[in-house]
């Protein structure tokens, strides 16, 4: 049975990762389409519809990706996790459907148009359209995240007697407060994903002098988006978020900084490798004092270690999940140093001559999809060893009827589908760049 | 209220078989009806503003069936794992078709996306019209309300059912040939000839296929499950349905009506959810039947799910109207694409 847990997590753990990968773009970028498509249609600038019609090629390659592989997850809760679906479903089921009626039918109304539609409706109801894909997909975001952070943080609802979980209050349900930090920290993520690939195929132009006018648009869009997203990613959304894992998850903050022994004045570890087994770090470099000074705002506030909770309470993969939050904060740091830095070239008029930048930019593409994938992976990873935090453990959620030999089986057909999917993902949105944003049609 | 809810489920889903039902028709004629790669864009054209939106009416029925009876759900999507697993890639291999064909113009190309689209789509219309089977037929429920069915075991209707028996390959067959029907008319409207004529032909050729099956697996559906026929004497109103869908594919027949393959369609499927209500998963004989009383959330949540689900119905069926009305009529003369 222990085999067939553990596979019924790696089929979730690698269809969300996988499916992550595609909305993570896709809500920052119809952000960021929308703010084309507004500055198009003001100023009736034909350059920025251009750009708008470039991304929205690529929006809607990512977006079939991510419609594709999003219908899995909506099954995946009953077929790989029926005890959970049926323990949750109360609660949960509400904002999953709600995601169906108010975002789905909203997006996919609207992408219709903004990919078919150009030709048959007029340019206010074109720009509507990228409005409505923008609201659709933000509010996709915000249900699943109202769904996920019961998960982590579990309100309005009550235990029956007999163990069942019952909703007791809708608009506390919506209203939990884990939601709204989350949500904000995550789509600014999105908005970090999306504006880093905008600049760095703006600086990809440049570097080759090929579509150089639209790439110096897309540094001038991409660039501030990219600063002002990095920066609220740390300041304030990260750190309500860390706030709100210290006073609620103190266990998985422990886990997370690789703080073993409890005390006042913790220092946080900035590198070091966990050993688990000796409950120690090895090779610390750490601040002292800043630990407590972030999750308490005090310096000397007290800061639980892993000591003072039973092995059983411990997150089950501390290592990796001490590393996912590590490599998170650490990305995330470095894009604020580079946008800034791209920022300050910017306003200087230098961005578009400074190659170092521009190589730099163009670089960083992958680097924001592993930091939204080590931020997703720190957020679940510290949930363990809880499927429902303080209700439902991982190990009891799983579908119990269904096989390891049938989990592997799927399991494997997702990987087999996936990798071409994302081959042929590849091929086509090299074949649009390549192509640029004005093709000879 | 737990009627209520089991009626909009049922809405929903009725919702996606006549929608997302001629998406996966046109995918079942593809090959018949256009016969070279232009006209298979045109065929794939008539669909394209349309396939996602009608998809979601799938999810919109899985999220409303998780909303008011999560037991059911979480019995029938692990029991139904193997299908449900076969329909999610097929979703995946139909929609990456259909949104990545027209991305590249050359002979290697198209014709793979089509065999690729139309393969998956017929393909689904049979995997969904045998999991209505299973659902008639029953499936045999644990003391836990579980089960997990294998795709196929002796191909009888025994104890130890598979999800293939020759009565679910039976209500598959009759699915694919509704739907490729249901395609076929949609088609009609939607394309210029020589596609709408070959269409006509298709879907004239279909309807005696479509009829004849119907009355078999009708008479399949009572003598698997003999039950059916309690509801009917019950509540004699509800003999309307079958009679609606009887004088509907009389119509279809006649006037080549797309709208009368729609009204065909739904009212075979509000039939069958008729005669199974209040059970929403039967059960081999011998064992307890999944039911709208215990399967359904609390009381609270459903009503207060039922205070915003009803606008945003309205909501969904609003972009509807107006999507349909944006593309109404046929799409210009192929533009040379």
């Amino acid at each position: 049975m222990d085999n067939a847990l553990g596979l019924h997590r790696l089929h979730f753990a690698f269809t969300i990762t996988y499916h992550y990968l595609f909305p993570q773009l896709t809500m920052g970028l119809a952000l960021l389409i929308f703010v084309m498509k507004t500055i198009a249609l003001r100023i009736g600038d034909r350059r920025y519809e251009a750009a708008a019609q470039f991304w929205i090629r690529i929006f809607g390659i990512n977006f079939a990706m991510g419609v594709v592989t999003g219908i899995p997850m909506e099954f995946q809760f009953g077929t790989n996790w029926s005890r959970f679906a049926k323990a949750a479903g109360g609660v949960i089921g509400q904002t999953l459907a709600m995601e169906g009626l108010y975002s789905f039918f909203l997006e996919s109304t609207f992408l219709g148009i903004l990919l078919y539609g150009r030709d048959r409706v007029g340019p206010r109801i074109h720009w509507m359209a990228s409005l409505g894909v923008f609201v659709g997909s933000w509010l996709s975001g915000f249900f699943i995240i109202v769904t996920d952070a019961w998960m982590q943080h579990p309100v309005g609802h009550r235990i029956g007697a007999n163990g069942e979980i019952i909703l007791d209050s809708l608009s506390a349900y919506l209203l939990n407060p884990w939601a709204y930090a989350q949500y904000a920290h995550n789509m600014m993520g999105s908005v970090v994903t999306a504006s880093a690939v905008v600049c760095s195929i703006g600086a990809f132009y440049l570097l080759r002098r090929e579509h150089e006018e639209s790439g110096r648009l897309f540094l001038r869009i991409g660039v501030p988006a990219f600063a002002l997203s990095s920066v609220m990613m740390i300041f304030p959304t990260g750190d309500i978020q860390g706030k709100m894992v210290a006073l609620h998850q103190p266990v998985t903050l422990a886990a997370m900084e690789g703080h073993f022994e409890t005390r006042a004045g913790a220092p946080m570890n900035v590198l070091g490798q966990p050993d688990v087994e000796r409950q120690r770090l090895d090779n610390p470099l750490q601040l002292p004092n800043v630990l407590s000074m972030i999750s308490y705002g005090r310096w000397n506030a007290e800061v639980k270690g892993l000591n003072e909770v039973p092995r059983d309470q411990w997150p089950d993969n501390i290592p990796l999940l001490y590393y996912s939050f590590h490599i998170m904060v650490g990305l995330g740091t470095i894009f604020v140093a580079l946008s800034l830095a791209a920022f300050a070239a910017l306003r200087l008029r230098r961005l578009f001559t400074t190659k170092p930048l521009l190589w730099a930019m163009l670089l960083a593409l992958p680097f924001p999809y592993i930091a939204n994938t080590a931020g997703w992976m720190t957020a679940e990873l510290g949930r363990q060893p809880w499927l429902i935090y303080g209700i439902m453990r991982t190990a009891e959620g799983s579908s119990a009827r269904v096989s390891s030999g049938n989990a592997l089986f799927t399991l494997l057909g997702f990987m087999g589908l996936y990798t071409v999917l994302g081959i042929l993902f590849l091929f086509l949105v090299h074949r649009e760049i390549m192509r640029g944003p004005e093709p000879n049609e | 209220m737990e009627t209520i809810w089991f009626c909009l489920v049922a809405f929903c889903l009725a919702a996606y078989v006549v929608l997302d039902g001629f998406d996966l028709g046109v995918g079942a004629v593809h090959w018949l009806v256009a016969r070279n790669s232009d006209e298979r864009a045109q065929s794939l054209e008539t669909i394209g503003p349309f396939w996602d939106g009608n998809e979601v009416w799938l999810l919109a029925g899985g999220g409303t069936l998780y909303l008011s009876f999560p037991t059911l759900y979480a019995s029938a999507f692990s029991g139904f794992y193997l299908p449900l697993m076969i329909v999610l890639w097929l979703l995946i291999l139909r929609g990456i078709a259909i949104e990545f064909r027209h991305l590249i113009h050359d002979d290697m190309w198209t014709p793979l996306w089509d065999v690729v689209f139309s393969g998956a789509s017929a393909l689904l219309a049979i995997v969904f019209g045998a999991a209505l089977g299973n659902v008639v037929r029953g499936v045999p429920l644990d003391a836990n309300q579980e089960f997990f069915l294998p795709l196929w075991t002796d191909f009888r209707v025994s104890a130890n059912p598979g999800i293939l028996d020759w009565y679910t390959i039976l209500t598959g067959l009759l699915a694919l040939a509704a739907l490729a029907q249901h395609g076929a008319l949609w088609i009609c409207l939607k394309a210029h000839d020589p596609l709408e004529s070959r269409a006509t032909e298709v879907a004239h050729r279909l309807t005696p296929a479509v009829a004849a099956l119907t009355a078999i697996v009708t008479i399949a559906s009572f003598s698997v499950r003999p039950a059916l026929i309690g509801n009917f004497a019950a509540m004699p109103w509800g003999c309307l349905f079958p009679i609606i869908a009887i004088g509907s594919l009389w119509v279809v027949h006649t006037r080549k009506s797309f709208a009368a393959s729609c009204a065909y369609l739904a009212s075979m499927l509000v039939s069958v959810v008729f005669s199974v209500y209040p059970e929403v998963l039967p059960a081999s004989p011998g064992a307890k039947p999944l039911t709208i009383q215990n399967t359904a959330a609390s009381a609270y949540g459903l009503q207060v799910g039922l205070v915003w689900w009803i606008p945003g119905l309205l909501l969904a069926v609003g972009y509807a109207v107006f999507l349909y009305r944006r593309f109404a009529g046929k799409p210009d003369r192929p533009s040379a694409t």
